[in-house]
C-alpha cells in the first residue's frame, strides 16, 4: 500500500469517525443526566440538515444553519417536556421504548414535510469537485469543516462542563441525582437542557455533513446505530472516549476496504464492538467501578 | 319517541345496506397498486404513486373507460416483501381488484409473482429484474427495460470509445447485485475485462476509501457504478474530489435530474442508458414516443412541481397498458390478461411495447438511449 493511499484511507476514516463521534457525544450528554439512551439522537442530525436546507431558500447559509440549530434545540426541548419530564422514575425498558417511538414519529413527520427525496446543503467552500491536497492525498474542503466543527464542539462542551455553573450542575445530576436535588439543583431542568444541548450538537453535525453525505428523512437510524456503537465502545458517558472510539472505528472501517469487500464494513464494526465488549464490558475508556454503579 | 328513533335508525341501516352495494355495482373498475411510497425505495414508489393518482383522475374526468370509473387503491409497502405479500392477498381476496400495478422493487415482485399467478390476477410490475418475466408467468408483466439491455448498451458504448479495462462498483441492494452479475457475465462478449469489482453498503455516506482503492489500480480506464440513491451521486463526487477523471458510467437508475442536482458539478460527463422520457424535447417530431412523453412530462411537472423521472414512467406505462387492455376486454381478469399479451406497437414512456406469449416485457434494446450529463442537463450521447 502506497503512502498516498494510506493517507487517503486515513482521511476518509477521520471523516466517518468525526461524524460517529458527534452522534455518540449526543448520546452521552443525555445518558449522563438521565441514565437513558435517546435513540432519537440520529433524528436530531436529520432535522438539523433538513431545516437548514429549507431555510436556505430564504436566507444566507450561516443564518440558515444558526436558525436550524436553534429550531432543532427547541424540538429537543419539546420532546423532553412532552414525553420524558412527566415520567416518575421510569424503567430503562420503558425509556428505550419511548425514545424509539419518538424516533419513528420524527421520521414520519419528516417524510410528510420534506418527502422522500434526498437533499443537501451546498458546499461551504468550493463545490462538489473541489479538493485540497493533504500530504499527497486529496480531500474535499468540506471534510475539514466536519472535522473542525466536531473538534470545536468537543472543546466548547468540555469548557462548558468544567467551568460554568450550569455545566457543573449538569455534572452533579449525572453523578448523583438525589444529592443534586438536595443541593437545590432543579434536575428536571437539567434534563431538558441535556436534550437541548444534544439536539443542538446533532443539528450542527447534520448541517456540516449534509454536503458530503446528503440529508434524507430516514438517515437518522443508521447514524444512531453507529453512534451508539461508538458510545458503548468508548465507554458510555465518556466524551473523550467517544471521540477516540469514533476515530478508531472510522479509521478501521476505511482501512478494512483494502482487505475485505466494502459491503462488510458494518459487519466489521459490529464484530469489533462485540469483541471489545467481551474483553472490556465497560468499553475502551470507561471505568469498571463506574459501570458497576450504573443501571444500564 | 324512542321507538321513532330506533325505527329511523333501522331505516338508515337498511338503506345503507341496500344503497351502498348498488352504487358499487355501477361498474367501478378496481385497480390495486402496491408501491414503496415510503422507505428506502421511495425514490421509485413516490413518483409511481403520484403518476397513478394523476392518471386515474384524468381517466375518470374523461368519463372513465367505456363509461366505467376507475377506482385506484394504493398500498404503501415501504419496500418490504412481507408487506407486499399481505397487501397482494388483501387486494385480490378482499378488494377483488381487476389487476395489480407494482410493486416498485424486484424483490417484492418476485415474492408475489406466484400469488398473482395462482389467483389469476394480472400483475404489472414496475421493477426491472428479468426473472420477473423469465420464466414467463401467464399473469405477470413488467414495464421497465431489462437490466441486461442496459449493460449491453454501456459495453457497446465502451467498445466505441476504445475502453477495455473497467472497474465495477455496485450497491448491496437487489438492483446493485443483479446489475453487477449482468456486467460480469456479459463483459467478455464485448472483450471488456473487469479488473476491479466492489460492492458497498447502499446506505454508505462516503465512498472516498473505495474510490481510493480502485484509483490505485492504474489499469482502470472507466468506472461503471450500479446503485440507487444517494450512493450514485456520492461515487461521482468522491471520484472527482480525488482528482480522477476517467469516464463514469451509471446504470439506468440514474434517470432523475435530482441526482444530477445532488452531485452538482461532479455529475458532468456521467454517461448512462435510459428511456427517452428524459430527453423528450430533443426527439425528432415524428418519433412515436414524442407526443406522449411531452404530455406526461408537462402534466406531471405542472401538477407536482417536481421533475419527472423514468420511474414514474414505469407506472405510467403499466397503467396505460392496463387501460388499453380494459378498453378492449372490459372488467374481466382473464380477458384483460389476454388483451395485454396481444398489445403491439404500443408506445409508452419506456419504449415501444410488443407483447407476446413468450415476452411479457415487450421492449428491446432500442428502448434505451445513451445519455450524458452536460451543463446539469441530460442530453443524448452521440460519442465524442
Amino acid at each position: 500500500m502506497t503512502l498516498e493511499l494510506s493517507i487517503q484511507y486515513l482521511m476518509a476514516g477521520i471523516t466517518y469517525g468525526s461524524i460517529y463521534a458527534i452522534v455518540a457525544i449526543g448520546f452521552n450528554i443525555i445518558y449522563n443526566t438521565t441514565g437513558i439512551i435517546n435513540f432519537a439522537q440520529g433524528e436530531f442530525v436529520m432535522f438539523g440538515g433538513m431545516i437548514a436546507i429549507t431555510l436556505l431558500n430564504f436566507m444566507p447559509l450561516p443564518l440558515a444553519i444558526f436558525l436550524a440549530v436553534a429550531i432543532t434545540m427547541l424540538i429537543g426541548a419539546l420532546i423532553e417536556i412532552c414525553f420524558i419530564r412527566w415520567l416518575k422514575s421510569p424503567s430503562v425498558m420503558r425509556m428505550v421504548t419511548i425514545t424509539i417511538g419518538i424516533s419513528i414519529l420524527c421520521r414520519e413527520v419528516a417524510i410528510h414535510i420534506w418527502g422522500e427525496s434526498i437533499r443537501s446543503l451546498p458546499y461551504f467552500f468550493g463545490n462538489a469537485i473541489s479538493s485540497v491536497p493533504v500530504l499527497g492525498a486529496r480531500i474535499s474542503p468540506q471534510v475539514l469543516w466536519v472535522v473542525g466543527a466536531s473538534a470545536l464542539m468537543m472543546v466548547c462542551l468540555g469548557i462548558f462542563f468544567k467551568t460554568t455553573a450550569v455545566g457543573r450542575e449538569m455534572r452533579a445530576c449525572a453523578s448523583n441525582r438525589k444529592a443534586a436535588v438536595l443541593c437545590g439543583i432543579n434536575t428536571q431542568n437539567m434534563v431538558t437542557l441535556s436534550f437541548v444541548l444534544s439536539a443542538g450538537m446533532g443539528a450542527l453535525a447534520g448541517c456540516v455533513m449534509s454536503p458530503i453525505t446528503y440529508s434524507q428523512y430516514d438517515m437518522g437510524t443508521g447514524l444512531a446505530i453507529k453512534g451508539f456503537t461508538v458510545a458503548i465502545l468508548g465507554g458510555l458517558g465518556s466524551s473523550g472516549g467517544a471521540v477516540a472510539a469514533g476515530l478508531l472505528l472510522g479509521i478501521i472501517e476505511a482501512f478494512s476496504v483494502s482487505v475485505v469487500p466494502l459491503a462488510f464494513q458494518d459487519a466489521i464494526s459490529i464484530a469489533i464492538l462485540l469483541a471489545i465488549l467481551f474483553v472490556r464490558p465497560q468499553g475502551l475508556f470507561g471505568s469498571k467501578e463506574a459501570t458497576g454503579l450504573k443501571e444500564f | 319517541m324512542k321507538k321513532l328513533v330506533s325505527k329511523f335508525l333501522m331505516a338508515v341501516v337498511a338503506v345503507t345496506f341496500i344503497v351502498v352495494p348498488a352504487a358499487a355495482w355501477a361498474e367501478n373498475i378496481k385497480v390495486g397498486a402496491i408501491l414503496a411510497v415510503t422507505g428506502g425505495a421511495s425514490f421509485l414508489g413516490g413518483p409511481e404513486a403520484r403518476t397513478l393518482e394523476m392518471m386515474v383522475e384524468e381517466v375518470n374526468s374523461r368519463g372513465g373507460i367505456n363509461g366505467n370509473m376507475i377506482e385506484l387503491i394504493i398500498k404503501d409497502s415501504a419496500g418490504s416483501p412481507e408487506k407486499a405479500i399481505s397487501f397482494a392477498k388483501q387486494l385480490i381476496e378482499e378488494e377483488n381488484v381487476l389487476a395489480i400495478i407494482g410493486p416498485s422493487t424486484s424483490g417484492e415482485t418476485l415474492k408475489i409473482k406466484t400469488i398473482c399467478e395462482e389467483a389469476k390476477t394480472p400483475l404489472l410490475s414496475c421493477a426491472a429484474a428479468e426473472v420477473i418475466v423469465n420464466p414467463v408467468a401467464a399473469y405477470v408483466f413488467k414495464t421497465p427495460q431489462n437490466d441486461s439491455f442496459a449493460a449491453q448498451k454501456i459495453f457497446m458504448e465502451m467498445n466505441k470509445m476504445g475502453i477495455s479495462k473497467i472497474a465495477v462498483l455496485a450497491g448491496n441492494t437487489g438492483f446493485g447485485k443483479a446489475g453487477k452479475e449482468q456486467l460480469l457475465k456479459i463483459a467478455p462478449e464485448f472483450n471488456i475485462e473487469v479488473v476491479e469489482a466492489e460492492v458497498y453498503d447502499s446506505k454508505s455516506n462516503d465512498l472516498s476509501a473505495v474510490v481510493a482503492k480502485i484509483k490505485a489500480n492504474k489499469d482502470v480506464q472507466a468506472v461503471v457504478n450500479w446503485s440507487i440513491v444517494p450512493a450514485q451521486a456520492i461515487v461521482a463526487k468522491n471520484m472527482r474530489q480525488a482528482g480522477w477523471d476517467v469516464p463514469l458510467f451509471q446504470s439506468h437508475g440514474f434517470g432523475n435530474i435530482k441526482y444530477v442536482e445532488a452531485a452538482g458539478p461532479a455529475a458532468e460527463g456521467i454517461i448512462f442508458p435510459a428511456g427517452r422520457l428524459l430527453i423528450a424535447d430533443t426527439l425528432a417530431d415524428d418519433h412515436p414516443q414524442k407526443s406522449l412523453l411531452l404530455e406526461y412530462k408537462k402534466n406531471y411537472e405542472d401538477k407536482y412541481a417536481e421533475p419527472v423521472s423514468t420511474f414514474g414512467g414505469h407506472a405510467y406505462d403499466a397503467f396505460s397498458i392496463l387501460m388499453a387492455a380494459v378498453a378492449e376486454a372490459g372488467n374481466d381478469r382473464d380477458k384483460v390478461r389476454a388483451a395485454i399479451e396481444g398489445l403491439q406497437n404500443f408506445a409508452g414512456t419506456g419504449g415501444i411495447f410488443n407483447f407476446s406469449a413468450e415476452d411479457h416485457n415487450g421492449l428491446d434494446i432500442d428502448a434505451f438511449q445513451m445519455m450524458i450529463v452536460k451543463d446539469a442537463k441530460f442530453v443524448s450521447y452521440t460519442g465524442k
